[in-house]
C-alpha cells in the first residue's frame, strides 16, 4: 500500500526485531517529500517571491572589536533603489536563544563584537542594488583590545567583551563533583593523563540562510525563513519587535540542510520582518556564503585535560575532566554547550566517580553554538582516545575493555542520568566480527591500523530551554469524510526526514496509506508548538504526540465503526486502508467508511497529541543538561593506511554500528549513519573554522582564513570510504515503537576512531583533530628521537575552579541533590537554561 | 552587441531568446547576469539552487547543450542559442526521470539541496556513458557537495537508474544500502 522502494521488486518484508508486525514501521518506504526533492518542488526560502518583494542586506562589521563612533548613511541614502535602512536604536530589545544569555542585538548598539557582527541593515529594489548602498554605508569605530583564544581570555578579564558572565571574559566557569573523586583516584592501580584538543568548525550547510517577511496589517508580521526552531525564532520576534506573539507568524521553510546551525534566532531574520514593518512591502533577505561562514554557530573549539583512575582489569574508579571552550563572540546555547562537554561522558562505561570542571570564554570571533553533537563530540573525541591509550598500556584489548565497562540498562549514572535502553555491547559485536578485529587489531603491517570508538547521544533533551510545564512537541489530526488525515505539527523539516517520521507513525496506528495523509508543518499560526529540529528530538518526541493523537483518533474511529459492525471497538484491527474485526477479517469496512461512521456519530472529527519528557533523577544545578528520554549508541572501526614518510593517511573503510532502538524507515536510518560517517570523517581529517590575525596597522581584525567553500575543506565523493552499517534495534520503552534518535550519534565515534587507526597504523598519537598529515609526521620525527610520539596541546590552562558542587552518587546513597551549596556558591535549581522561580515569575 | 540592448539605470540591458527545458523564453536581463540569476529571478525556475554563487559547490549545475555547467558563473547573455536543461526538464510528463526515482526511492536526496545540480550532472554522465563504473560517477560527480548523504546513496541511486535505463530490470540496489549489513552473526563478515 504504500510506495514500494522498486515496484517492479518484491521487497522483503522484514519483521522488526521485536517480533511485532508493523504496516508501515521498519519497512523502507519513499520519504513524503521524496518527489518533491528530486522535481525542484520544494521550497525553501531564498526560493519563496511575492508581489512588491523588496531585498535586504547587512552591514558587518570589519573589525573585531571596538566602539561604534559613527553612522553615516548620507552617501548610501543617495544611492539608486534604496528603500530603507535600519540601525541598532531601532531595536533596543536584545535577544538570544537562552534565557540566561539574552545577550545579541538585531543590529549592534554601541558595540562590535567580531568581523561580521551586523550594523546596518539596508532595503533597496533589487539586492544588487541593495549590496551596492550597503558598501556606500560609512561607519566609524574606535577599536578596543581583541581577545583571539581561551587563554588570552583567562590572562584579560578586562577589558570585557560582555558586561555579563561568571567573571571577566569567563562566559561561564563551572565545577561539579560526583562523589568521591579522591578516593576513586586511590582506589585505582594506575592513573592516566591526557591534554588534548577539539578544532572548531562549521556545519556548512548547502544552502545559504535565507528570510523572507511580509506584513499583513500594521502590527502583524509573517515571517518565512530557514530556521530549525520556528518557535524560538517566534519567541526572539515577539521579544525585539514588541509585537504580541499572536500577531507574529513564523514558517520554517523546509531547511537545505541545518546540523545545528540554524537554530538560533538570528540578526538578519530579525531585521526583515523590521524592515517589512517598516516599508510595508515583502522583504527578503539571502546570506552569501561568507556571511554563513561568520554567522557560525559552530562546533566550539575545546582544550580538555582528562585524568582517570584505572585497575589493572581495566575497571575505571573514577574521571576528572577539564573542559575549556572558546565560545566566540555571543552567548548563544553556549552554556548548555559547556554543560553538554562533560554531562554524556558517564552514559557509555561506569564511571563510579566523576569530577567535571569547565570553562567557556568570551573571543572576538564568530559565535560557536550547536553542531551535529552538541558538546559532546569533543570530550568523546577526548575519551575515547584516552580508552584506546590506557588499553594499549596495560595490554588489554580495547574492544575487549569497553565491554567489560558497560553501563547496564536501566540504570542511573554517577551524574544522575537516567539510561534506559543500553545497545552498545551489541554495537560493538557488530563492528568488531565485522571488521575482523580480533585478528587484525596490533597486526596489521606497518602504515596500516584499525581503531575503534564508541558513543552516545540524546534522543531529545530533558527540559526545555526555556523553564514551562508545557509539551515540548504537539500534533493535531483532523479527520473527515474523504478518508483524508490533515496532521498539523510545529516539527522542522530539515532534511532528516522528520517529515516522513510523524506521517508514518499516524499511518502506521490508523493503518492507511501515507498518500492520505496531509501535512502541514512549522508554522507557529497554524500548528501545535514544538520546540524545534534539534538534539535528535523530533522522532522522539514529535514523534509520540504523533502517536498519542493518532492513537486516539483511532479510538474515535473505531468506536464508529464498532457500532456498525456489531463488533467491541477494542477488537478492531486498522491496517490496509481497513477497519476489520480481528478474528474474523470479513466483517469490516473501508477506512473511509469507518471515519463517516464516526463523523455521523461524533461530529466534526480532531484529536491532538503531547508529549513531555520523564523527569530525570538529578535534583542539582546542572542537572537540566544531560537527561533525555532516551539515549542512541554507536560504534565504529575504522581502516586506515598512513604514509609514515608523509604522514599522508587514508580512511579506507568504516564499520558503524547504531542503536537506534527501532527503525521507522530503514532507508531513512541509513542515510543518517552514513551522513554522519561523513560528516565526522570531514571533521576528523580536514574541517576547521579558524581565524586569523590581519596585521595591527590593518586593524588587528580576527578573520576567518577561509570563508569559502573552497578553502573550508569538506569531504568530497572522491574521500568517501567504504561504509559497513549495522542497525542495531534495541526498543527503548520511551520511544515511539522504541523508536531513538540516530541523526547525530554516528558522528561521535568517527574522530576518535580515526586518530585510534593512525596509532595502530604507524604508533604515534595525534591528540587533536582535525589531523592533517604533517602532525603525524612531526609525532613520527619526534619518537624517531626518542621524544614522546605524540603531536597535540601540552597544557591545560590555570583555572581556579573553587569548591565544586558536590554531589552524591547513587551508589553513596545520593538523593539527587547537591549537599554544598553555599560553600560551592551556586544558585539553587536544577535549571542551568533558567531559574525555575524566574519562570514561574515570568521573567525571562 | 544585439541591437536590442540598451542602457537601464547603470547597468546594461540586454534581451536574449533563451531555450530552457525545451521552450523559448523572451527575457531581459543585466548584462552581467549569471544564468543562476535569471533562470531563478527572471524565469522562475527555483529548482535549480546556489550555495556560494562562486563556482565552488556544484549546487547550480545545469545543463547547457548536454553538458553540466555552473550557472553561477555563466553570463546569461551568452547562452542564446543553447539548449539549457535544468532540473525542471527532467521528467516525462507526470513521470519521474529513472534517477529521480531512484533518488527519490533511496533517500538520496535528505535535505534535497544538492540535489538538482547532482541529478542533472548523473543525467549528462549516463547519456554518454550509459554503464559507468563507480569511479567514473564519483570523478563526473567530484564537484558536486553534498553535506547531508555521505554521498553512498547517490552513488547506488545513479547506479539503479543506469541499471533501468539500459532495460536492466532485474537490477536491485543492494540490500544493505536500505537495510544495513546483516549482522556478523547474520550474514558473515565483510572485512
Ligand atoms: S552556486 Fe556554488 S558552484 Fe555555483
Ligand atoms: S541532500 Fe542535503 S546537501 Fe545533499
Amino acid at each position: 500500500m504504500h510506495e514500494p522502494l522498486d515496484p517492479s521488486k518484491k521487497q522483503d518484508q522484514r519483521k522488526s526485531p521485536t517480533g511485532r508486525d508493523f504496516n508501515l514501521v521498519g519497512k523502507p518506504f519513499r520519504r513524503v517529500d521524496g518527489r518533491a526533492k528530486v522535481t525542484g518542488q520544494t521550497r525553501f526560502a531564498d526560493d519563496l517571491s511575492f508581489p512588491r518583494m523588496v531585498h535586504m542586506k547587512l552591514v558587518r562589521s570589519t573589525v573585531p572589536h571596538a566602539r561604534i563612533v559613527d553612522i553615516d548613511l548620507s552617501e548610501a541614502e543617495k544611492m539608486p533603489g534604496v528603500l530603507g535602512f535600519l540601525t541598532g536604536e531601532s531595536m533596543p530589545n536584545p535577544f538570544g536563544i537562552l534565557p540566561v544569555s539574552q545577550d545579541e542585538h538585531a543590529l549592534c548598539v554601541d558595540k562590535v563584537r567580531f568581523v561580521g557582527d551586523p550594523v546596518v541593515a539596508v532595503a533597496a529594489l533589487t539586492e544588487e542594488q541593495a549590496y551596492e548602498a550597503s558598501l556606500a554605508v560609512k561607519v566609524e569605530y574606535e577599536s578596543l583590545e581583541t581577545i583571539a583564544t581561551v587563554e588570552e581570555a583567562v590572562a584579560t578579564p578586562e577589558p570585557r567583551i560582555h558586561d555579563y558572565g561568571d567573571e571577566g571574559n569567563l562566559h561561564k566557569k563551572l565545577s561539579m563533583q560526583f562523589g568521591d573523586t579522591d578516593a576513586g583516584f586511590e582506589e585505582a592501580d594506575e592513573i592516566f593523563e591526557d591534554v588534548m584538543y577539539f578544532e572548531g568548525n562549521t556545519h556548512l550547510p548547502m544552502e545559504q540562510h535565507a528570510t523572507v517577511a511580509l506584513t499583513e496589517e500594521v502590527d502583524r508580521v509573517t515571517v518565512y525563513s530557514s530556521t530549525q526552531t520556528p518557535h524560538y525564532l517566534h519567541r526572539s520576534l515577539t521579544k525585539v519587535l514588541e509585537l504580541p506573539a499572536s500577531r507574529i507568524r513564523v514558517i520554517a521553510c523546509p531547511n537545505g540542510g541545518g546540523f545545528g546551525g540554524k537554530s538560533d534566532p538570528f540578526n538578519h531574520e530579525v531585521c526583515a520582518a523590521k524592515m517589512a514593518l517598516k516599508l510595508g512591502r515583502p522583504v527578503k533577505i539571502s546570506l552569501s556564503r561568507e556571511e554563513v561562514f561568520y554567522c557560525h554557530r559552530g562546533r566550539h573549539p575545546v582544550l580538555m585535560k582528562i585524568r582517570t583512575g584505572v585497575k589493572k582489569d581495566g575497571t575505571l574508579t573514577s574521571q576528572h575532566l577539564q573542559t575549556a571552550l572558546d565560545g566566540g563572540a555571543y552567548g548563544s546555547y553556549g552554556v548548555a554547550s559547556t554543560y553538554y562537554t562533560g554531562a554524556l561522558q558517564t552514559v557509555t562505561y561506569n564511571l563510579p566517580k566523576y569530577r567535571f570542571d569547565s570553562i567557556r570564554a568570551f573571543t572576538n570571533k564568530a559565535p560557536c553554538g550547536p553542531k551535529r553533537g552538541h558538546g559532546t563530540p569533543q570530550p568523546r573525541f577526548a575519551f575515547e582516545v584516552h580508552l584506546d591509550k590506557i588499553a594499549h598500556s596495560l595490554g588489554l584489548d580495547p574492544a575487549e575493555m569497553r565491554m567489560q565497562q558497560l553501563v547496564p540498562a536501566d540504570s542511573v549514572t554517577s551524574n544522575w542520568l537516567k539510561v534506559g535502553s543500553m545497545g552498545l555491547g551489541k554495537c560493538i559485536e557488530a563492528v568488531v566480527e565485522g571488521s575482523g578485529w580480533k585478528e587484525r587489531h596490533g597486526n596489521l603491517p606497518e602504515g596500516h591500523g584499525l581503531g575503534l570508538a564508541c558513543g552516545s547521544y540524546l534522543s531529545g533533551a530533558g527540559l526545555p530551554i526555556y523553564w514551562n510545564h508545557m509539551p515540548q512537541s504537539g500534533v493535531q489530526l483532523q479527520l473527515d469524510r474523504s478518508g483524508g488525515v490533515a496532521l498539523f505539527c510545529g516539527e522542522t523539516e530539515i532534511g532528516q526526514g522528520s517529515d516522513s517520521v510523524v506521517a508514518a507513525i499516524t499511518a502506521e496506528v490508523l493503518g492507511i496509506d501515507l498518500k492520505d495523509i496531509r501535512l502541514c508543518v512549522a508554522d507557529t499560526d497554524l500548528t501545535p508548538v514544538d520546540l524545534g529540529s534539534y538534539s535528535s528530538r523530533v522522532t522522539l518526541m514529535a514523534g509520540n504526540a504523533a502517536l498519542q493523537a493518532a492513537e486516539r483518533a483511532r479510538d474515535l474511529v473505531a468506536k464508529g465503526a464498532a457500532k456498525k459492525l456489531e463488533v467491541p471497538a477494542n477488537e478492531l484491527v486498522f491496517a490496509e486502508g481497513r477497519v476489520f474485526h480481528g478474528e474474523n477479517p470479513e466483517v469490516g469496512m473501508t477506512w473511509q467508511e469507518a471515519v463517516i461512521e464516526a463523523e455521523s456519530r461524533f461530529g466534526t472529527l480532531g484529536t491532538t497529541g503531547s508529549y513531555i519528557p520523564p523527569r530525570s533523577p538529578g535534583r542539582y544545578r546542572g542537572a537540566g543538561v544531560g537527561p533525555s528520554p532516551a539515549y542512541s549508541y554507536s560504534a565504529a572501526v575504522v581502516e586506515t593506511r598512513v604514509d609514515p614518510e608523509t604522514g599522508v593517511y587514508r580512511v579506507e573503510h568504516v564499520w558503524m554500528a547504531h542503536d537506534v532502538g527501532q527503525c521507522i524507515n530503514p532507508a531513512m536510518v541509513m542515510g543518517q549513519i552514513e551522513g554522519s560517517v561523513y560528516m565526522g570523517l570531514g571533521e576528523a581529517m580536514m574541517e576547521e573554522q579558524v581565524y586569523r590575525r590581519l596585521p595591527k596597522k590593518r586593524s588587528n581584525a580576527l578573520v576567518h582564513k577561509h570563508p569559502s567553500m573552497l578553502e573550508y575543506k569538506s569531504p568530497t565523493f572522491a574521500d568517501m570510504p567504504g561504509v559497513t552499517s549495522y542497525i542495531i534495534e534495541d526498543p527503548d520503552p520511551n520511544g515511539p515503537f522504541g523508536a531513538k534518535e540516530v541523526g547525530q550519534g554516528p558522528l561521535l565515534p568517527m574522530m576518535p576512531a580515526v586518530a585510534n587507526s593512525i596509532f595502530d597504523a604507524v604508533g604515534v598519537r595525534v591528540d587533536q583533530v582535525p589531523i592533517a598529515p604533517h602532525m603525524i609526521r612531526q609525532a613520527i620525527e619526534a619518537r624517531d628521537k626518542g621524544k614522546e610520539a605524540r603531536f597535540g596541546p601540552k597544557k591545560f590552562p590555570e583555572v581556579d575552579f573553587g569548591t565544586p558542587l558536590r554531589v552524591p552518587t547513587p551508589e553513596e546513597g545520593g538523593d539527587g541533590k547537591a549537599i554544598n551549596i553555599e560553600e560551592a556558591g551556586v544558585r539553587e535549581g536544577t535549571g542551568t537554561m533558567t531559574e525555575r522561580k524566574d519562570a514561574v515569575k515570568g521573567g525571562e | 552587441m544585439d541591437s536590442q540592448d540598451q542602457k537601464a539605470g547603470e547597468h546594461q540591458q540586454v534581451f536574449r531568446l533563451l531555450n530552457v527545458n525545451g521552450e523559448p523564453h523572451q527575457t531581459g536581463f543585466s548584462v552581467h547576469h549569471s544564468l543562476l540569476e535569471v533562470l531563478r529571478e527572471q524565469l522562475n525556475l527555483t529548482g535549480t539552487k546556489h550555495g556560494c554563487e562562486l563556482g565552488e559547490c556544484g549546487t547550480c549545475t545545469v545543463l547547457i547543450d548536454g553538458q553540466p555547467v555552473l550557472s553561477c558563473l555563466e553570463l546569461a547573455a551568452e547562452c542564446e542559442g543553447r539548449e539549457i536543461t535544468t532540473v525542471e526538464g527532467m521528467m516525462n510528463g507526470n513521470d519521474l526521470h529513472p534517477l529521480q526515482e531512484a533518488f527519490a526511492d533511496l533517500g538520496a536526496a535528505q535535505c534535497g539541496y544538492c540535489t538538482p545540480g547532482i541529478l542533472v550532472t548523473a543525467k549528462a554522465l549516463l547519456e554518454e556513458n550509459p554503464e559507468p563504473t563507480r569511479d567514473e560517477i564519483v570523478s563526473a560527480l567530484a564537484g558536486n557537495l553534498c553535506r547531508c548523504t555521505g554521498y553512498h546513496k547517490i552513488l547506488e541511486g545513479i547506479e539503479w537508474a543506469a541499471a533501468k535505463m539500459r532495460g536492466d530490470n532485474d537490477y536491485t540496489p543492494p540490500k544493505e544500502a536500505i537495510y544495513g549489513d546483516p549482522l556478523p552473526g547474520e550474514g558473515g563478515s565483510h572485512a
